[in-house]
């Protein structure tokens, strides 16, 4: 949507904005809208009994849209874990592919086999998402040695987890292999405090992930996980970092899971509202809202309009992807090899 | 034989009994103790533990870091060294890390120390479908650990075989891996009699008489096998179901004792075909049996896909419905 | 003969007395010995398999000074020769896994050099790396569990199974719970042919303790005396109920993996002699005459005793019989072994 001179005109450079233009400044904010809203609508459509599930994303908007800025489309991969909406939709998936996701329509790219949010788009660059934590993370790291081994300079991996993640075996060997090999990649901790109901003092024995990349030979550094404009220099740092052969990093994002896991979950079982209600005024779509209005980047009616445009393109996508149809019971048979599926062999 | 020391009994489901069972376990022996994924807390995903950790502390019900494979292992060091843990793994479906943990340590313990360690330790898992669980909440594992010599498996399908199951898997001396099959938590009710009992690993149990055809089913699928074997009933036909609830060891007995009588075999299971148990069960009745049949062994089983889909016509056509037994038992019957 | 001839001050012992230094260095010596003996018996057709842990001595002998025999769990690997002799496990028990003899204490069913000793706290292991440290970790929390204070358990590995997935579940766990264990990790630089620089990206492994949240330190591991002291401090530390530390001791692995490996195909002669200098049991040897502990005829005596003991040890092992076909059966489980049940 179009931005009027005068606002740029006015613009005060009295915030860090690394470099963002105001139009990638209002990208990163629909951004964040679109996986709010898109989020929102999985949870309404499983209250309305259309869809059986549906998995929280609210706290990560910051982190996840600046990381999608800092991500090169077209060269770089993203190894991304089941939470990623916002990142998914930072580096171009759409709404309707979400929708198709979320009601798993045959024209899905899992063609309806996978949970909602597990995406795939080869076009992209964005692989097949896993249930298993911390699986993808070996995957992320052979994907970088092929890039390294091709010789394939300014391209990077982009691989993110949250705090549960950092606990399993194959995040400690993931991490270490690529630090011996110096791989193009950078690993992007979402640390939302929560592991289903394990709280971060039940996870760790001290609270920062970044503090363990020193063991590992590799650079490590936290960042404010709400802060949109800090994500996206803390990533695009290491991104390029990785592009052009300087090795691996760690970033951890401090951020925080507003909602339950999952549709599945219920977190007033294990966690008090009034923590939950207090960690809400860090919440980063106001806040980063303000920041732009304060800084006459988005006045109030473009705020407004741009709200209204996320929800159309919500509902487009919403309608469009329901009318679709199921996969078909036979492609039940369908991809498990190149050809057929017969153990056995006539 | 299961030993009831009281004649009442209480109406449960198949969660209940988990629950009232792990409950029990607790309050008696000071040195079990239950590790796993939101078991505290939380109460575990499906709340069997709820509470627990408020009544007997986080000392004994501990939530774990995410990292399966030292869930187990951690397990069998506690179990080497005097505690009787309960290890969950909050899907059967994440079990894979701990693969080594299962199959190359606690199975072999016993056997490489010449029984000077010994690994008394249980694995709780829920598996199987029909809950929209996708790839990655729907799956059957009996296949990959029933080959291994060392470890022990049951899948009870009602309550009282659950608790009494269960029982008797917290105090075998070796390490066993109880499978509840999720959909059945809710699903299944049942009388579960009071007081303390166990059920022997390795005895199955004829759940309904018949004369035509033995089916021999676990699981989810041996309650849709008892709702065909009903339906025929109807039709004026004669189907005996066995509920295998032992995996590792297996009734060979009840088996053959069904098969002589009956002449025909049908094994149902959800899990994959190919490889799967009732690839055993039909090598050995085969052996064994070869002249009590009049019908070539049969297998109604899930496809030799990796998964059941998300969406509803994949889990569908993943899964067999009591009208597709119904018509493999009638065709059977009629053979 | 005894010295009472003692320079004190020059030699820091850290309240080690004279008794306790000879008794370390007799231990390095029948390590020696005992590895040789394998070598040798491999050589001569009469075992198929050894595995050697020259370099290790120090170490060894001095973490096993800081175990408190009765009371304290250690969870090795199959490098830990002297370890194990050094918390009571006699030669004759380390023959019997050599030679795979039915009175071994794993029945003769385990590879030789992974011992086994419910008496001793000696917790069955297996050939998989790591894989015996998340047993390590509940095994400390059994203890703690039980409020046994004065308990501790001390894990070791190499440098290799630190890149081991369940190496670091085992380390977080243990720091979540404050548990009673000790991470000994003795780096002699090679996981077979792979070297430190290709295993990891940092060499000092004791630097990764701050990440889970434990102390961390390291230490020259082929000083015995050091060794004891930063190995006791640990343990002290987990004794207490303080929780658990990371210790990394340096060596060097001076032969090849087992007698199945060729390091020459790998590593030089040269790079091995070049290290050889440092060679801890002459060089304790030495630093024993100089203060006056040992004598040259002591030592001498030492290692024909040792010889003997070998001897003995050897002899009456190989003495014994193999185990039984029948003995494949027993104890697949507590009761019957067949999977299909009448």
């Amino acid at each position: 949507m179009a931005i009027k001179p005068e606002a740029q005109s006015k613009l005060p450079s009295s915030f860090e904005r690394h470099g963002l233009t105001d139009e990638q400044l209002i990208a990163i904010f629909r951004t964040m809208l679109m996986q709010r809203t898109l989020e929102n609508r999985g949870f309404q459509l499983n209250r309305q009994g259309k869809i059986p599930f549906a998995s929280a994303s609210e706290g990560h908007e910051a982190v996840q849209a600046g990381a999608a800025m800092a991500f090169e489309r077209g060269k770089d991969i993203l190894v991304p874990y089941y939470r990623d909406l916002g990142l998914a939709l930072g580096i171009g998936v759409t709404p309707y592919e979400v929708l198709l996701s979320l009601f798993a329509r045959a024209a899905d790219h899992s063609a309806g086999r996978q949970f909602p949010h597990h995406y795939a788009s080869r076009r992209l660059g964005l692989h097949t998402i896993s249930s298993i934590i911390a699986a993808q993370l070996p995957h992320a790291v052979g994907a970088a040695f092929a890039l390294q081994y091709r010789g394939e300079a300014g391209r990077a991996v982009l691989t993110t987890f949250g705090d549960g993640a950092t606990s399993e075996g194959e995040w400690h060997e993931s991490v270490n292999f690529a630090a011996v090999h110096k791989l193009p990649i950078v690993f992007l901790c979402e640390n939302n405090e929560w592991a289903i109901s394990t709280p971060l003092a039940r996870q760790m024995g001290q609270p920062d992930v970044y503090k363990r990349a020193e063991g590992y030979g590799l650079p490590g550094a936290p960042v404010d996980g709400m802060d949109p404009i800090a994500c996206y220099e803390a990533v695009d740092e290491a991104m390029q970092r990785a592009r052009s052969g300087g090795g691996p990093s760690l970033v951890e994002a401090k951020c925080y899971r507003f909602l339950s896991h999952t549709t599945d979950d219920d977190d007033r079982t294990y966690r008090s509202p009034d923590e939950v209600k207090a960690r809400r005024k860090d919440d980063p779509v106001p806040c980063f809202e303000r920041l732009l209005a304060e800084h006459g980047v988005l006045n109030a009616e473009q705020a407004e309009a741009l709200k209204r445009s996320v929800l159309e393109e919500t509902n487009d996508a919403t309608d469009r992807a329901e009318a679709m149809a199921y996969p078909d019971a036979a492609d039940l048979y369908e991809k498990v090899y190149a050809e057929g599926c017969e153990p056995w062999i006539v | 034989m299961a030993v009831v020391s009281s004649t009442s009994s209480t109406v449960m489901n198949n969660v209940e009994a988990v629950r009232a069972t792990l409950y029990e376990a607790m309050k008696n022996d000071e040195r079990t103790v239950i590790l796993g994924e939101d078991v505290g807390a939380r109460g575990n995903v499906f709340l069997i533990t709820k509470d627990f950790i408020g009544e007997f502390g986080e000392r004994r019900v501990i939530d774990t870091p995410i990292a399966e494979a030292s869930i187990v292992g951690i397990a069998v060091g506690m179990a080497m060294e005097g505690l009787r843990p309960i290890a969950e793994i909050q899907f059967a479906d994440f079990i894979y890390p701990s693969f080594n943990q299962i199959v190359g340590e606690a199975a072999k313990i016993r056997y490489r120390s010449n029984g000077e360690y010994t690994c008394p330790l249980v694995i709780r898992t829920p598996y199987g479908g029909g809950v929209r669980g996708a790839l990655s909440h729907s799956v059957s594992i009996e296949a990959l650990f029933y080959h291994v010599p060392g470890l022990k498996i049951v899948a009870p399908a009602f309550p009282d075989d659950v608790k009494g199951l269960l029982n008797a898997a917290i105090d075998d001396p070796d390490p066993v891996l109880f499978l509840e099959h999720k959909k059945t938590y809710r699903l299944i009710k049942g009388e579960v009699p009071d007081g303390h009992y166990t059920i022997p690993l390795g005895k199955a149990n004829v759940r309904k008489a018949g004369t035509q055809l033995t089916v021999v089913s676990y699981g989810l699928y041996l309650h849709w096998a008892l709702e065909a074997a009903e339906r025929l009933t109807q039709e004026g036909l004669s189907v005996e179901v066995l509920d295998l609830r032992s995996i590792r060891p297996m009734d060979k007995t009840a088996i053959l004792n069904s098969v002589e009588k009956t002449r025909k075999l049908l094994i149902v299971h959800e899990d994959n075909k190919f490889g799967g148990i009732g690839a055993e069960i039909s090598a050995m009745v085969a052996e064994e049996a070869l002249f009590s049949l009049d019908a070539p062994i049969r297998r109604l089983c899930g496809p030799d896909v990796p998964s059941m889909g998300y969406a509803m016509p994949l889990e569908e056509e993943f899964m067999s419905s009591p009208a597709e037994m119904a018509d493999a038992m009638r065709a059977m019957v009629k053979f | 003969m005894a010295t009472t001839d003692l320079r004190t001050g020059s030699l820091e012992r850290h309240g080690l007395s004279d008794e306790q230094l000879r008794g370390m260095f007799r231990n390095m010596l029948l390590q020696r010995q005992l590895d040789n003996r394998g070598f040798q018996l491999n050589r001569q057709g009469k075992v198929p398999f050894a595995l050697g842990s020259e370099g290790h001595e120090a170490l060894q002998a001095g973490a096993a000074m800081a175990f408190h025999r009765g009371h304290d769990i250690l969870a090795p690997y199959y490098r830990d020769l002297g370890l194990c002799l050094g918390i009571g496990l006699s030669p004759f028990e380390i023959m019997l896994s050599i030679f795979a003899r039915a009175d071994d204490h794993n029945g003769g069913r385990q590879f030789p050099n992974h011992y086994s000793s419910k008496a001793a706290g000696l917790m069955s292991f297996s050939s998989i790396l790591a894989a015996h440290l998340p047993h390590a970790v509940g095994a400390a929390y059994a203890i703690k569990y039980r409020g046994e204070t004065g308990r501790a358990v001390l894990a070791t590995c190499g440098d290799g199974t630190t890149s081991e997935g369940e190496w670091h579940e085992s380390m977080n766990f243990a720091a979540v719970h404050k548990l009673p264990f000790v991470m000994l990790v003795e780096n002699n630089e090679w996981a077979i042919s792979t070297p430190l620089d290709k295993q990891m990206a940092q060499p000092e492994i004791w630097k990764r303790a701050a990440g889970y949240g434990m102390p961390g330190r390291r230490f020259n591991g082929f000083d015995p005396i050091q060794t004891y002291a930063a190995v006791k401090e640990a343990m002290d530390r987990a004794h207490a109920g303080e929780g658990p530390t990371l210790v990394e001791g340096t060596c060097y692995r001076y032969l090849a993996h087992s007698t199945d490996d060729n390091d020459l195909t790998y590593r030089t002669r040269e790079v091995v002699q070049e290290r050889r200098k440092d060679d801890p049991v002459p060089a304790f040897e030495a630093l024993l005459l100089e203060h006056g502990i040992v004598t040259a005829d002591g030592v001498a005596a030492m290692r024909q005793d040792v010889l003997r003991e070998t001897n003995e040890a050897t002899d009456a092992a190989e003495a014994l019989p193999y185990p039984e076909p029948a003995d494949l059966y027993k104890h697949v489980y507590e009761g019957a072994w067949e999977p299909w049940q009448s």
